[in-house]
This record gives C-alpha cells, structure tokens and sequence, in this order.
C-alpha cells in the first residue's frame, strides 16, 4: 500500500514534466524555432558547475518561500503576502546586522531572528484581521505587500536608513562580514553555494517534525481535512489561524537572508520583491510536502537559471516563465486525478481484501 | 393493483458500487394514483433506487418501464421528460430569489426572447389551485419556513409536468403540522390523479399516508404490504426493515451511583434569527446512569450536544462533576473525560482523507496513548487502533487504509470504540449504532452497559426508540427544544414515545 501510495505521487509530476515538456515544443515550433537546440542548450548550460552553483542558492530562496506557503496551505489558508512578509524582514535584518558587532555565529542568530520576527509581525496583521474583523487572509496579505513595498521605499529613500550604496542606488548601510553568511565555492570555483543553503534545509526538517509529529502540527493538519471535525475534536479555530498565520510569516521573514548574507549584504531598492508567488507555484508542485517542495524548487530554480540561453539561441526568454505556469497547472490537474482515482481504488482494494477475509473464514 | 394501471414498474435492478452492492435485484410495481411508500433502514438502498428511478445514476442490470413503456433514463431530463418529478429531502431553492422565479428557474417561458412573467404567473397559480398548493409567488424564498418551501418544491415539479412525484424522505425536516398539511396535498395529488413515491423511515407515517408499502433490506425488496386489506404495524414494518426479531437492548438492572457526573442548569441555544433551538433545558446525570432524550430529529438534540461540547455558544450553565465548564474550550471537555459520538460522522468525527490510526487520534490528540507531551506517538495510537479494530469488528484490511475506504457502519464502530477508549466519565452519543448492522449493534450496546456499570454516564440520543428504551435509565422528550415529557423506559412502549415526541400526548 505505501509503496503505491509512493508510486502514485510520483506519477502526477511526472506527467506534468511531459506534457508541459511537449506543450513548450509545440510553442517553440511555433514561433520557428529549433527544439533540440534549445532543449539540449539549456540542458548543457544548466548542468555546467556555475549553473549548478546558481541554481542552488536560487533553489534556497524559493524552498524557503515554498515552505512559509505551504505551512497556511495545510490548514487551507492562503498567504499570498510572502512578498511582503520577507522584504520587510530582510530590511529590519540587514539594519540590525548593520548595526551589530558580534562574533559570527551571534550575530547570524540575531539577524535570523529578527527577520522571523518582523515577517511574523506583518502576517500577524493579516491574522489579526481575519479573526477579528472576518477579512480574508488573501485580499489582506495581498494588500500588506503594496504597503511593504512603500514602507520599505519610504524608509530607504527619505529616512536615515538609506545611504548611498553604489552609484544611484540607495540601501541599507553594509552588513560587516562578521555578521555574512557567504557559503563556500565547493562546485564552482568562482561562485559560492550560499551557507544559507544548511540553515534551510534544517528549516525543511523542522517543519517536516512540526507537521508530522507534534500536536500542534496534528491539529494544523486535521484543521486543513475537515475544519468541522477539528473543531469537535477540540482544536480552538481562531487560534489555529494566528499560529499558523505567524509561523508561516517567521518562515516567510527568512526567504530574503540567503541573498542578504550571501550576495548583497545590504538591502536596496533592487532587492527582489516577486520571490513568494513563485513559492505558492512550487509549494503547489511539491504538494506541501517538504521534498517534494525541495525537487520543486530546484526544477524552477533550473529553469530560471538555464532560461538564460534561451535569450542567446533567439528566443524570447519568456518560454521559460510560461513553461513553469503550464508545469504547475498540468500538475495540480495530474494530482487531483491521481488523487481521485487512488480513493476510488482504495475502496475497491479494501472491499477486495475483505471479500477474501469472508470466504476464507 | 389488477384495476388499476401500473405507473412504475422496475424489474430486476442490480447497482454495484466498490465494495457495496446497493441494490440487488429490485422488483416494484407502483400503481397510478396511488401513493407508495418505500420504507428500509438507514443504507438499505433506498436513495440508491431512487436515484436510478430519476436518471442520475444508472443501474447494472434491469428494466424500468413508465406506464407500460420500457425506458432508459441516461439523465434526470430524461426521466422528467417521462414525467417523473423528484422532491429532494434537502430543498434546491434560490434564498434571494422569489417562489415565482425558483419555480420557474430551469425552464422559463419565454416570448420573443424575453421571460414571459404573466404566462407563468398563470400557470402557476393554475397548478396551484388545483392542488390546493397555496402560495404568495412574489415573495422571496428565503422569508419562507420549511413547510412553504417544500411547496414549492413540489409545485417546481408540477410545474415541469411531472405525473409522477418521488418524495425523499420529505417528513425529515417538517414539525408534525407541517407533516399534516404535507399528507393532505398528497392526498389532494392522489385524487387528481398523480403518482407518488414517498420515501422514509418512519413507519407511522407510512402507514397513515400510504396505500402500499414496499420494504427494502439490505438492497433488495423483501416484501409489499396493502395496509388498507391487512392489518400491520409499525412493528411489524420494522421487522422486515430488519429481517427477523427486532434485537432489543434489554436493560439490566440497576446501576445509578450517587456521584453526579452532569448537571445542566436552563441552558438555551439562540439560533441566529432569535429563535431559540435549545429553551432553558434542565437535568442531572449521575455516574452510571444512562439519559435518554427522545424527540423527532431537529427538535434541538444536535445544539443540546454541541453546546455542551462547547462547540456552539450556549446560555446557561454546564457542571461536570464539580468543574462549571460553560465556559470552557471544547479540548478542555474533553481531556476531563467526555466522549463525544456526534450525529454527523463524516463531518464531525472523522478525517476521511486520513488512515484510521490518524483518526484514532482524532479528539484525543492531546492524551496517552496519542501522545507524549508536546510530541505524537504515531507507535501507540496504531497499536490502539489495532485494539479497536479487533475489539469493536472493525472491518478492515488495515489500519493504514484511509477512513473513506469504509463502510459506513465500520466507521462508525471505530468512532465508538475511539470515543470508549481512555476510560470516559461521561459519554455524549447521538445514534451511536446508526448504519451498523444487527451483530455489531448488539456488541455496541454491550460495551456502552459494561462501561455504564464501571460508572460511566451517558447522554443518548436516537432515533431507533427500541434502542432508546433498553438502553436508558431514564428518558426525556424534546419537542422544540423544551423537554415536555418525561417516560420510564421499563413501561413505556414505543408507540407511547412516539406520540409523546409529536406532542400529541403525555407518554407513561
């Protein structure tokens, strides 16, 4: 039964990996392009060491947004304000670590933390709102992430928070190197996998034992199978909704760090700010689950990475950003199928079982 | 029926679902004008036939034929074009829209591209009338009560030309007036000549409004009664629903304690129009006493168990032994040691998409053998299911199935032998062995009265009086969310109880 249960939620990615595939051929041969060509450059530029090198600390930071999206996805809450959630976390963390002179592994703690805490403060509103006020967590956190990003231009641009980076770009003053995390250039020589990369991975594991073998993470689930069975078993509903709310916006506060402590050290206006829609895609393409998030974010990392020979072959890069919008319908599709026929065959197998019980008794 | 013409005919209808065969060779003859009653237990494969009748399912083998003629329904448009009207137990009306525009909603008159009001104005009040179906057209459904709104139901299904009216269950949700007023207009269709198909389970109904009567058990049709010619009662119904001896708990002896366990003080549920579902209730229950409370469903049994679950908001006041709990969180309940087995399973006791030692855990996932603190013990709630499933016959292949690969009986014995587990001192149960099949019953009942002498108290509601006599101490019959009665279940006979329950009459 396991081993089928395996098999079957392997199925869904795969089909939506050919059909998406097939999908991208169809619109590359029509707008006159060669598919092999393209296929087999992105493959050869993807798989070289400095590809392999971006595509993993680009892989970080989606894993990270993916996991804060599918923490509110258990328990079918929409957090659509990773956006601002991190922006403003990274911010608050690059002005504190600015600011601190502390020994490496101190002052790493403080800066994560204080990202967690702002992120969970921003996703707290939009909690405070739905339990109090009945808003819905997606209008909200939707509209939090336009207010971030005026806050955050606000801060950089008028206030004493801003300084002059490099030329025309204002930031945040620069984190000394005791307070970075750069990683190590174990693949590539010339380019460094972000230390980052550990601290989520840990990330991934605790949420796997959160969900999986605590209370609270019971509760979180069942909320998510069947809200009227959770409440009659006990689980307090507003409650659930401001945990999980700021849980998900402490994870979502770190999704900006491995760029900060890794590249930029400093947060400027051109800090990106779209890295939690793309998490929603790819926690929907890892369904929840925290490998199959982690595969999820290393695909669409790949593609990001490798769409870059697409511009040097004559095509639109473009074609990647579409193939990773079919990837994700096609594989939600898929599952839900998978899903329906795996009940239905379950019953029959159950009734099978049973059947063979009754004749043999 | 040689007089009359035969409206219905099904012969030899078989429905295979996985894992359930729900009907198995049905055979059932409907004579025109007249009203048939269809009676069996919870599962026994009534909606089934009826859905086949109707066109939304279709069945694996055997004819239907409509006045004689052999005809295959693909769809529910084919069966209304055969003139088959369906009357659903939950209404299918539009709230802001007006009983004028929900009757016609589907197949509106039109001229000229435009909706004809004035034309379907008259029809309906010409269907109306005729049928003595009297009803405002111009006002919004949702200002309507349930009586009117099943009206209209029926008139939208006059009003598509049906001849043949399938009813289900349409008593279920009706106050006894309403069910008087109900039997009068099927009694005026039969007189203009229409068919009707009623649906239910309860049997004094049945026999008050029908002139034939066909049991169904377990998916196939047992017999056909004419309670006009030959004498039958409600009991006698009840033992072909069930096929032999009705099983009945007989209560043994005497266990009340002098601890008390429950005491509820006035409490009232206040829907959210203002109308009290639950008013000012009051009562005692003492460590190894069981409570009954009678009452046709929807007189505010569901609201007395949720309130005092704390999962709806309630006035008045809860003691659990000397704890006032009116205030506190259902998980608090709870972990004092409340079993809850409430009246909707899928719904409110199970995780379907879950294996069912995840659901094991379910209500009891703050406790031993649960879990550990702050920490799920996955290890010890598999061994518990694993004691569950042998203990209460749990049949299943596995604890690792999900609890939507079940029957429905078999959840529910999960249920119960969850919500048994952890020594409760108090278990809530709404129809505890509902679904479940004699054999299990019976071993259901038991477990309840040897934890009833171990002290434990009960608070029971079912729908299955019988069970409701042998198992209580004591029994109280709600009606509108008062308790107007009460009856001692070693005198009081079923039939007592039912009419108590209508309000007609104080029972022993």
């Amino acid at each position: 039964m396991n081993f089928r249960r395996l098999a079957t939620s392997l199925v869904a990615p795969a089909i939506g990996l050919v059909v998406s595939l097939a999908a991208t051929a169809v619109i590359l041969i029509s707008i006159d392009a060669s598919v092999t060509v393209i296929f087999s450059s992105m493959w050869n530029y993807g798989t070289s060491p400095r590809a392999m090198t971006l595509m993993l600390n680009l892989a970080t930071v989606y894993f990270l947004s993916a996991l804060a999206v599918s923490i509110g996805f258990k328990m079918n809450l929409f957090n659509i304000g990773v956006n601002g959630q991190y922006i403003l976390g990274s911010l608050a963390a690059a002005v504190v670590a600015s600011n601190l002179q502390l020994p490496k592994v101190a002052s790493i703690t403080v800066t994560i933390l204080t990202a967690m805490l702002v992120g969970a403060a921003w996703a707290g509103i939009a909690a405070w709102l739905k339990v109090a006020r009945g808003v819905s967590e997606v209008i909200s956190t939707i509209m939090l992430n336009f207010i971030a990003i005026g806050i955050i231009s606000y801060l950089i641009v008028r206030t004493s928070i801003g300084t002059e980076t490099g030329v025309n770009i204002r930031g945040t003053k620069l984190i000394p190197e005791s307070g970075m995390l750069r990683g190590n250039a174990f693949i590539d020589p010339e380019t460094k996998v972000y230390g980052f990369l550990f601290i989520s991975i840990f990330v991934g594991i605790g949420y796997w034992f959160l969900l999986n073998r605590t209370r609270f993470g019971f509760d979180l689930r069942a909320t998510g199978k069947s809200a009227s069975a959770a409440r009659t078993s006990g689980v307090q509903s507003t409650r659930m909704i401001v945990t999980t709310m700021l849980l998900s916006g402490a994870v979502a506060g770190l999704v900006g760090l491995p760029y900060l402590l890794g590249q930029t050290g400093s947060y400027n206006l051109q800090f990106p700010t779209e890295w939690g829609f793309i998490g929603i895609a790819i926690a929907l393409l890892g369904r929840n689950n925290p490998v199959g998030i982690a595969f999820g974010a290393i695909f669409v990392a790949f593609l990001d990475v490798s769409s870059g020979q697409l511009v040097l072959e004559g095509v639109p890069r473009e074609i990647s950003t579409i193939m990773q919008g079919l990837i994700v319908i096609v594989v939600v599709i898929s599952y839900e199928v998978v899903r329906r026929n795996q009940v239905k065959s379950e019953q029959r197998s159950v009734a099978r079982a049973l059947a063979k019980q009754e004749v043999s008794a | 029926m040689s007089e009359s013409s035969v409206a219905v005919e099904l012969q030899g209808i078989w429905k295979r679902f996985p894992g359930v065969i729900a009907n198995s060779n049905i055979n059932l003859k409907v004579a025109s004008g007249t009203v048939h009653a269809i009676v069996g237990e919870n599962g026994a494969g009534k909606s089934t036939l009826m859905k086949i009748l109707y066109g939304m399912q279709k069945a694996d083998e055997g004819t239907i034929s409509i006045n004689g003629a052999a005809l295959v329904f693909n769809s529910p448009s084919d069966a209304i074009a055969a003139g088959i009207g369906m009357v659903h137990q939950h209404f299918m009306l539009a709230d802001n829209f007006t009983v004028l525009e929900n009757i016609i909603l589907g197949s509106e008159p039109k001229s000229g591209g435009k909706l004809d009001f004035v034309k379907a104005r008259k029809l309906i009040s010409e269907i109306a009338a005729e049928n003595g179906l009297a009803v405002n057209p111009d006002v919004l459904v949702s200002e309507l009560g349930v009586g009117d709104r099943q009206r209209i139901e029926i008139l939208k299904v006059l009003y598509r030309g049906a001849n043949i009216l399938i009813l289900d269950e349409p008593t279920a949700v009706l106050v006894p007036h309403e069910v008087e007023e109900l039997f009068n207009t099927l009694r005026d269709l039969k007189k203009q000549g229409f068919t009707v198909i009623f649906i239910s389970h309860k049997l004094d109904e049945v026999l008050s409004i029908a002139d034939e009567i066909t049991v169904i058990r377990q998916g196939t049709t047992v017999g056909t009664v004419n309670p006009h010619l030959e004498k039958v009662s409600a009991r006698d119904l009840a033992e072909m629903m069930v096929g032999n001896e009705l099983p009945t708990p007989a209560s043994v002896g005497n266990t009340i304690q002098d601890q008390v366990v429950l005491t509820v003080e006035n409490l009232s549920v206040i829907a959210t129009g203002g109308k009290a579902i639950v008013d000012g209730v009051s009562f005692k229950i003492r460590a190894g006493e069981i409570l009954g409370i009678a009452g046709v469903e929807g007189n505010g049994q569901a609201e007395i168990l949720n309130a005092l679950m704390g999962i709806e908001s309630a006035t008045g006041k809860v003691m659990f032994q000397d704890e006032d709990i009116s205030k506190k969180s259902t998980r608090h309940r709870r972990d004092l040691g409340i079993g809850f087995i409430p009246e909707d399973r899928q719904r409110q006791a199970l995780l379907l998409e879950a294996p069912l030692w995840e659901n094991r855990m379910l209500g009891h996932q703050t406790k031993a053998p649960n879990a550990k603190g702050f920490w799920l013990n996955p290890r010890g709630a598999k061994a518990d299911t694993k004691r569950i499933v042998a203990e209460y016959d749990v049949r299943t292949p596995s604890i690792d199935v999900n609890a939507s690969a079940l029957s429905g009986g078999n959840q529910q014995k999960l249920i119960v032998g969850r919500e048994m587990s952890n020594d409760p001192k108090l278990l809530i149960a709404a129809h505890p062995t509902r679904g479940v099949d004699v054999g299990a019953q019976a071993a259901i009942w038991d477990h309840i009265r040897n934890a009833r002498q171990a002290g434990l108290a009960v608070l029971l509601i079912s729908a299955d009086l019988d069970e409701l006599i042998g198992l209580s101490d004591s029994i109280k019959v709600l009606l509108r969310g008062k308790f107007v009665a009460d009856a001692d279940p070693a005198t009081v006979t079923p039939q007592e109880l039912g009419t108590a329950m209508t309000g007609a009459g104080r029972a022993a």
